[in-house]
This record gives C-alpha cells, structure tokens and sequence, in this order.
C-alpha cells in the first residue's frame, strides 16, 4: 500500500476530478460531491452530472504535517472543508503562504494543480485544488 | 424491550507494546479475568462475539483463533466491526443475544494488536476509514486531519483554545498514572502537551490516542442467570447506536458530531432520562477521545453541557473527580490507548468497575447515583454507540 494513483481509474474519474462534476437528483434536487449512480439522500436512480460552482467559502481548514509514505515530500499539505452553496467538498488548499491567512469564511476558487508523479511511467496526476480568491481593491 | 442484561464478569489486559503475545493470547489475558469474575467457564458460555477491526495483524479471521485459544470452540461466534467503535458494537451485538432471549450468557471480547505493523501503514489503515479514493488518496486528508477540521470548526465558532484542548490530555494522562493497565502511566503538563509537534494543525502529538495493542471482556447474562451468579450486577440500562455518512463532506455539521448525538437521544429515551443537562444522572463516564477535541465534543454531543460550553469544562477541571461530572478516569483512549476493536468493551469493563468501587486509588469516583455513560465512535463519526450502565435493576 501507498499512496500511489492507478492511471485507469483517473483517467475513468477524469470527469469528475478534473471538470467537478457533481450529482445532481432529479427527484430530490440535491448536488452531492463525489457523484454516485444513486442519491445518498433518497435514493432516486435519476441523476445528471453537473458542474458545480468552482468558488465556495472555507467551513474548517488543517494543515497536515504527518504526510503517508509515497507523499511526505508535500508536507505540509494545506486542507479546506468547502461550502459550494449547492454542496460541500473537502479539498486540498494551494497558493498558501501563510497559514495564519487562512480563516473561517474565506472565499477560495478550483484551480487545477499537480498533485502526484507516476513512480514507473512518469505520469504527472493534476486534481482541482482551492486557492484563496484574492480581493480586488 | 426484551429482557433485562447485565454485566457479571469483566477482564482487561494491560495496554502497550504487546509483541510479547499473539493475538489470541492477548485475548485470553481479558477472557480468564471474566471468566473469574464472573464465576463461569468456558462451556457455561453461549455465545461469543469478537470486535476486532485488522488489517495490521496476522490474523484475518481472529475470532475463531481466539475462542479455540479460549476453550470456546463449538459457541455461536461473531466477529464484528464498527471502526473505532467496534466493541461497543460486539458488547451490543452480545446484549442483544441475551435481552431477546437467545441465550443467557454472552461474551464481548474485544482485541486489537496494532504493532504488528510499522506505524506508518497502521496511519495510512486509518487514513483510509471514510470514502478512501476521495478523502484519502487523491487530497492525502488524513485521519488527524478529518478530526483537525472539527477542531478548527470549533474553535473559530466557539472561541477554544489549543491550550484548551491540551487540558483534555493533561487530564487523562494524569488518570492514566494511576492504572496500571493503561499504555501511557505518566503526567504531562501544558508546555509538554504545547511544544509536541503538530500532525495536523490545530491536533498536536499529545492530542492524539496511541496506536495501541490490547484487549478486554466482559460476560453479560439475563436477570435469572445473574441473580444466581453474583450480588452485584451491573445492569445495561441501555444502548443507543447510530450511523454517519462515509464522506465527512456530507455531514451538516462541524462542531460536534451528529452520529453520536443520535445515539445519546437514543440511550437517553430507552433508559427514560431527559436529554438535556445529563451530567447530573451519572457519577462518572467514558467518552472517545481519539482526539482531545473529541473528548470536548462528547460533551456536547451526550448533552453534559450546552453547545460551545464543552471547551469550559475541562477548562475548569468540572471534568475530574469532585466536579460536574468525571470523564475518563481510566485515561482515555489517550493515556490508556486506543487497541481499536478492544476499546469499547474496555469502556463497558471500567465503567462496571467504578459503579463497584473496584477503580484503583486515585481515579475512583464517588459513586452516588449509581449510574455510568459510555459513549464510543467509529471512524470520524461514522458509527456511534452510547451505553448507559447502572446498579439499579432497569425500570420494566
């Protein structure tokens, strides 16, 4: 076990990893992030992949030091719990540079990022992470 | 409501490093303790459950190498699995064998032996609990840092302090010196708690439980077994359980945790007490502190004190014996450790032990209600149980 990615199922997720796409039911009208064949919350079959809005607003945030093996060169790793309005998502932050910035509220935007280099092939993985929106005076 | 249970027999192993017995033999060290307890052997046993979680351990399917060990082959045998939360779920799983009139004596025995492999695949195991392939392996959110981010909720809504925070362990290292059962038997004080490093920010070192080996039993038995077998019994008033999504993303809210909740309303109404303002019907509790914020959270979440106040209270010391209510005199899953699937039947064993005043010197409480909580998660709040203990016969 590690931390490494499988190409095949990235490149099946890439939909939802790289466009986040989320579910929404047309039965129920909720959005929920990762998006599943069924609703969570009434179990409805009807579901359309939408894009969900890539600005939220940070609910909590961590920085994590301890890193699993395979990752450890990344540490510290920013993390947000984010508020999409439509859903919520947790999320690796980026563009960080002081952790003390980081607040409660604050608004951050999708932005897409490398994330993990293949050991054997050399494959560089990207995912949506969040920056913090910076504000226009 | 089925028949009346209680608990007549308990066993506890020391917790730690345990490389020096296999799983089932450390199993064995909780088994003969209930089994003298309790006055019984193995062939008076009926049913047997195992809470175990594995993974890290050699043993894929422990419970049968644990009740051959135990001279138990041939007993209806169970092992469960509820994360964290585990034991709760094989001490429940026994009640309810004996309160639907199954049987008449049922075992819980919950064992873990972490150690077998090295810390770092035993942190990735863990980090893996929830919905792995969108949690864990794409954002690298490890388990400190899914309680990380309640924490950080807390604290922006409430005000708490990491000092604050670091109360809780302070505390529960200090219970755990005086069990000679517990992983860690040594005080700390706030700079020690302060200056260990940080895993996941606000969460420091000490404000994370051990990986831990050990095990515990206990031996549950119906109102007619239990007349026979002992004068004192310790009755299960009763259990509340409940579920939490696999994505934290899906939860409502961040400050305490919803399963748990449930699962208290839940023990509260079949036990017939209020849920609110709950600290004065219990002499004493254990809560899960995997975490110290989860230890604060419990507060809120078994109802001791209102939303946002749980920082306060062990902020006040309300939380050692003498104040509002004693929390985890046996250390914690902090101090004592945290043998996954052995930390709920532990609870149920400790609690058994202070309602009889058989704690050891200087973590006993004063025993006036006769009555004990026991409240255990699984995962990051994916399961919930809450266990209501006391020396009065249930109420019909």
């Amino acid at each position: 076990m590690s931390m490494d990615l499988s190409i095949s199922r990235f490149w099946r997720k890439k939909e939802i990893i790289y466009k986040l796409n989320g579910a929404k039911c047309k039965s129920c009208g909720k959005v929920h992030y990762p998006p599943k064949n069924a609703c969570p919350y009434c179990g409805s079959r009807e579901l359309e992949l939408v894009e969900l809005p890539r600005r939220g607003k940070l609910i909590s945030y961590t920085t994590i030091y301890a890193i699993p093996e395979g990752a450890r060169h990344q540490s510290p790793i920013y993390y947000g719990l984010i508020d999409l309005g439509v859903t919520k998502i947790t999320a690796e932050l980026t563009d960080i540079v002081n952790a003390n910035s980081l607040k409660k509220d604050m608004e951050v935007e999708a932005t897409l990022r490398k994330t993990q280099e293949d050991r054997d092939a050399g494959l560089i993985y990207y995912v949506l992470k969040f920056r913090p929106v910076l504000v226009q005076k | 409501m089925g028949r009346k249970v209680a608990v007549v027999g308990i066993g506890h192993s020391k917790f730690g490093v345990r490389n020096d017995v296999n799983i089932a033999e450390l199993a064995w060290e909780s088994i003969k303790q209930a089994f003298e307890s309790a006055n019984l052997e193995a062939k008076d046993i009926e049913y047997v459950s195992v809470s175990n979680v594995g993974g890290w351990s050699g043993e894929p399917l422990p419970a049968v190498v644990v009740s051959e060990y135990a001279g138990l082959t041939g007993k209806p045998l169970y092992r469960v699995e509820a994360a964290c939360a585990s034991g709760s779920s094989a001490v429940y799983n026994a009640y309810n064998a004996v309160s639907s009139g199954q049987v008449d004596i049922a075992m819980a025995v919950g064992v873990e032996k972490m150690n077998e492999s090295p810390t770092p695949t035993v942190v990735e195991f863990i980090g893996r609990a929830g919905n792995y392939f969108w949690e864990f392996e794409n954002f690298g959110l490890t388990f400190p840092g899914y309680y990380a981010l309640y924490a950080t909720a807390y604290m922006s809504k409430y005000g708490a302090t990491e000092e604050d925070l670091c109360q809780v362990a302070i505390k529960n290292h200090y219970y755990a010196s005086f069990n000679p059962k517990a992983q860690f038997q040594r005080k700390i004080d706030l700079p020690t708690c302060m200056n260990s490093r940080y895993i996941a920010w606000p969460l420091k070192l000490f404000d994370a439980s051990p990986i831990t080996d050990g095990s515990a039993a206990v031996i549950l038995a119906s109102e007619e077994v239990a007349k026979k077998l002992t004068d004192s019994p310790v009755w299960i008033h009763s259990v509340g359980a409940a579920s939490g999504s696999a994505n934290l993303s899906k939860r409502n809210d961040f400050t305490g945790l919803e399963a748990a909740n449930i699962a208290a309303k839940m023990a509260y109404k079949k036990a017939g007490l209020e849920s609110e303002n709950t600290a004065k019907f219990f002499d004493v509790a254990e809560v899960h502190d995997c975490f110290t914020i989860a230890e604060i959270m419990a507060y809120e979440d078994l109802g001791f004190v209102k939303r946002g106040e749980g920082y306060k209270l062990v902020k006040e010391g309300q939380t050692y014996i003498g104040g509002l209510i004693p929390v985890n005199l046996s250390g914690g899953l902090k101090a004592k450790g945290h043998p996954i699937g052995a930390t709920g039947v532990s609870m149920v064993a400790e609690l058994s032990k202070q309602l009889l005043n058989k704690a050891d010197k200087g973590r006993q409480a004063t025993i006036k209600n006769g009555r004990a909580i026991a409240h255990n998660v699984g995962g990051t709040g994916h399961y919930a149980y809450v266990t209501i203990l006391g020396l009065d016969k249930p109420k019909d």
